[in-house]
């Protein structure tokens, strides 16, 4: 339990950091890339690490590869459900989580991951 | 090619629920990240950790902002909101290029030192996302010229004059 209170705690802390650090910088596309900061993945890394080793996180890494380029087709199709599409922020942002899991999952397997 | 800046100003903007909303969907997904790994494996809890839960907040909250501007200023501001979104995540493609970065620096160093690992993974992401950026900007602002160059000779010459001389 007290692992789960420290993880919302730093996850919280970092997630925050790297989005109020998003929100001062100017122009608007130069603070989209801290919309896509590694911050969950700084603040579970450090707990993975402390509790199960060094080779358990470089493991976490190595598919979190998949989950990146998941992420980077995710913003593009966002910004094309909006631009094009013309869907609403909250539609577009979700109905793409459909494209992030089905990348995410289907580069994960084609490595060799899921099994 | 406008210069980054910082406006620490801008933060007054935000609301104190959209701080609290941003720390407790950081939090929740952290702690989502670490049930997924417990439950499911390394591998399947490892592609968690660029889920775009904190994305999905953020974009909608630069809508609320973009609205309320411009419904200050008697305007509707829905259309404004949703480009300032798809801003925001034409900026989140190239940080997510960085965060493949982060991932296989990590990867291949955390075994040797950990201090190092967070360092070099950090810094391969601010790299290949600023680059991204810089690069992205470069390439907009030649397309842009060249478009106005080819436009130019059309514009100068007037209705009956030979057009093919300016080209």
């Amino acid at each position: 339990m007290t692992e789960y209170v420290v993880r919302f705690l730093v996850g919280g802390i970092v997630v925050s950091a790297f989005s109020m650090l998003g929100g001062m910088l100017r122009p608007k596309s130069f603070a989209g890339l801290f919309g896509a900061a590694p911050s969950v993945a700084l603040a579970t890394l450090g707990i993975a690490v402390y509790t199960h080793g060094a080779g358990y996180a470089a493991r976490q890494t190595w598919a979190m590869t998949a989950g990146a380029v998941a992420l980077a087709v995710y913003g593009g199709v966002v910004c094309h459900l909006l631009m094009r599409a013309r869907l609403r922020v909250a539609s577009a942002t979700l109905l793409a989580v459909v494209v992030w899991l089905v990348v995410a999952f289907g580069l994960l397997a084609v490595a060799g991951g899921l099994t | 090619m406008s210069p980054i800046s910082l406006s620490p100003s801008s933060l007054k903007e935000g609301r104190l629920y959209e701080y609290l909303i941003r720390f407790v969907l950081g939090g929740a997904a952290t702690v989502f990240t670490g049930l997924v790994s417990s439950r499911c494996g390394a591998s399947i809890g490892g592609l968690f950790l660029a889920l775009p839960a904190i994305f999905c907040a953020s974009a909608t909250l630069i809508e609320k902002h973009e609205i309320r501007r411009k419904r200050e200023a008697g305007l509707d501001g829905r259309r404004r909101g949703e480009e300032a979104a798809a801003l925001e995540s034409a900026g989140a493609v190239l940080g997510a290029f960085g965060m493949v970065a982060f991932a296989v620096t990590f990867s291949l160093t955390v075994e040797g030192s950990v201090p190092t690992a967070f360092i070099a993974a950090s810094l391969a992401w601010a790299a290949v996302s600023i680059a991204g950026w810089c690069l992205r900007r470069k390439l907009r602002t030649v397309r842009r010229l060249r478009g106005f160059r080819r436009r130019r000779p059309a514009e100068i010459a007037g209705p009956g004059e030979d057009r093919s001389a300016l080209t």
